[in-house]
């Protein structure tokens, strides 16, 4: 190996840099222990919250990702498989608050968490305002894409950085790809739904 | 995608005994490593998932008046965390020019540091790669171009390290703790990549089993908050790998620049720290002239691969025009968006 050499633990006492490192010497001393005691599953169940209902899975395969549990297992079909490769946005979901790919995410991963999809955005028979921004600025073509960017703009504006402000809404939206080329329609849509809701001052500003 | 055992440790001392099994790896956001799998170029036997771990999300500033930031901290988290942005305004830039929103919310600080080059012919299988199969050769070489290096490649290699965040970081001197099976030490970010000579399948001086716990700003770098910027240009105006990017601060007092960091990104299978240009500015006014001057200086060495010399004149101007925005000032909010088409205010400076 080429670089900084290894320091003696010794060493590095003196260099008190936090806490943090005191617990990780003493986690390097105990590393030989846990060598033995870690050990793997066949199987492994994990609970999440998906549209806000309970759900116990169980899986026999570690390789499942977040995006194949929703739609292979849980029949939830609207997240969609684009690239596969985080490339896209058409597996947009929101994970514990947060919009991510899910198909850069490990199913195993996810063990309690809180997912919401698009089959989760609407109440009853109302659509969720967003949905319905979609509808009225024509922001799609053949849809595909649509649950990842709807899901993406829930993202966005939870997130509030774009405000009204239309580059920063083609900036927040930019992991989601649309081959129909309806992003103006997108964009138009986000911005109307953003538009009522944003601090002006702040989020306007350029 | 290989099967794989699934291990989720509870402490470091638990990842650190995991980690030191044969062939495994460890996974934080997975959005660079779980890619890597379903494409084969990964293919570890037991992924210890390190998402839980106690103690390695937290962005601390310490006595020293250094910053900590844990290695488990989402990039976006960083980069809207309102006190770190304020202090590293170059460092906030970086990351939201980086990959989109979504991966910016599950990518994590220690993942961007070590993620793999982007290459095109190391994702292509059927193509010669010395980094993905030592001694195979490299036909990048012969062929497309467009995203290699001009400083610091080797015959064996030309790819480039991909990161934004890692720019500024090195800009600023920051440091690396790492924990192993072996004990615990520390390392300035920019020696921690590698350039590749003959070994190019070697990235990093980590060893096996070590893992990123944190990464350190020295308190010193807080004083290039004023005049601090994080420069991209690339093929499109979002979501895109940096062609060539520059971090560039200043401290300027009197008319005169009194300190000065610059690097480089996209040239290099490191982060391209310029110190020959660092050296031509010193003590200089801060203008056009002397700013094309230190690009001149931090090129000097470079050499193209194939056709993508137009990537040297193109560092040059990224370079001294990141100087010049730095000597104008850190805009009221980062990130000041890239010039685009679409945009109502591309004269506007704050936006390039």
């Amino acid at each position: 190996m080429t670089g900084a050499a290894f320091s003696p633990l010794s060493l590095q006492l003196k260099d008190g840099i936090g806490d943090g490192d005191r617990r990780g010497r003493a986690a390097c001393r105990d590393a030989s222990h846990f060598r033995r005691e870690v050990t793997t599953a066949l199987e492994f169940a994990i609970d999440v919250t998906v549209n806000g209902e309970p759900r116990r899975v169980v899986l026999d395969d570690p390789r499942v990702t977040l995006l194949d549990l929703l739609r292979e297992r849980l029949h939830l079909t609207g997240a969609k498989k684009g690239c596969d490769r985080g490339q896209c946005g058409a597996c947009t979901v929101i994970v514990n608050g947060r919009r991510i790919n899910a198909c850069l995410a490990l199913a195993l991963s996810q063990d309690g968490a809180d997912i919401l999809t698009i089959e989760g955005v609407a109440s009853n028979d109302a659509l969720s305002p967003v949905q319905a921004a979609f509808l009225a600025h024509d922001a799609l073509q053949c849809g595909f894409c649509t649950p990842g960017q709807i899901m993406s703009a829930i993202g966005l504006l939870k997130e509030g950085q774009a405000g009204c402000d239309p580059e920063r809404v083609r900036e927040g939206m930019s992991g989601n790809l649309c081959r129909c080329g309806a992003y103006a329609g997108i964009t138009e849509a986000v911005l109307s739904v953003s538009a009522p809701v944003a601090p002006p001052a702040e989020d306007a500003r350029p | 995608m290989n099967r794989f055992n699934y291990v989720r440790p509870q402490s470091l001392a638990e990842a650190l005994g995991a980690g030191s099994a044969p062939g495994a790896a460890f996974l934080a956001g997975g959005t660079n490593l779980l890619d890597l799998m379903k494409l084969g170029l990964a293919a570890p036997a037991t992924l210890v998932d390190l998402a839980r771990l106690p103690d390695l999300s937290a962005v601390e500033t310490l006595a020293s008046g250094a910053v900590r930031i844990g290695a488990l901290v989402k990039n976006a988290d960083l980069a809207h965390d309102k006190t770190f942005a304020a202090a590293f305004p170059a460092v906030a830039e970086a990351l939201l020019s980086g990959a989109s929103p979504q991966l910016r919310n599950a990518a994590t600080v220690g993942g961007n540091i070590l993620q793999r080059t982007r290459c095109p012919y190391f994702f292509d299988r059927e193509a010669a790669c010395n980094k993905r199969t030592p001694g195979s050769g490299c036909d990048a070489g012969g062929g497309e171009t467009r995203t290699q290096a001009v400083l610091g490649w080797s015959t064996a290699c030309t790819a480039t390290h991909p990161s934004d965040f890692c720019v500024p970081l090195t800009a600023l001197d920051a440091v690396v703790e790492i924990a192993g099976p072996d004990g615990l030490r520390e390392m300035p970010l920019e020696t921690l990549h590698r350039l590749p000579g003959d070994t190019p399948h070697v990235e990093t001086a980590l060893s096996e089993g070590e893992i990123i716990l944190a990464v350190r700003l020295p308190g010193e770098a807080g004083q290039f908050a004023p005049r601090s910027r994080y420069l991209k240009v690339r093929d499109r105006t979002s979501y895109a790998f940096a062609l060539v990017s520059a971090a560039a601060a200043l401290v300027i007092k009197d008319g005169k620049i009194t300190d000065v960091r610059l690097c480089l990104g996209g040239v290099a299978a490191k982060p391209w720290r310029a110190r020959e240009a660092e050296a031509v500015l010193v003590g200089a006014r801060p203008d056009a002239e002397r700013f094309r001057a230190a690009a001149e200086a931090a090129l000097s060495d470079a050499r193209p691969v194939g056709g993508n010399g137009f990537k040297i004149e193109l560092a040059k101007r990224v370079a001294s025009r990141a100087l010049l925005m730095a000597a104008t000032g850190t805009p009221d909010r980062v990130p000041a968006l890239p010039a685009s088409p679409f945009s109502s205010r591309v004269h506007d400076g704050a936006r390039v």
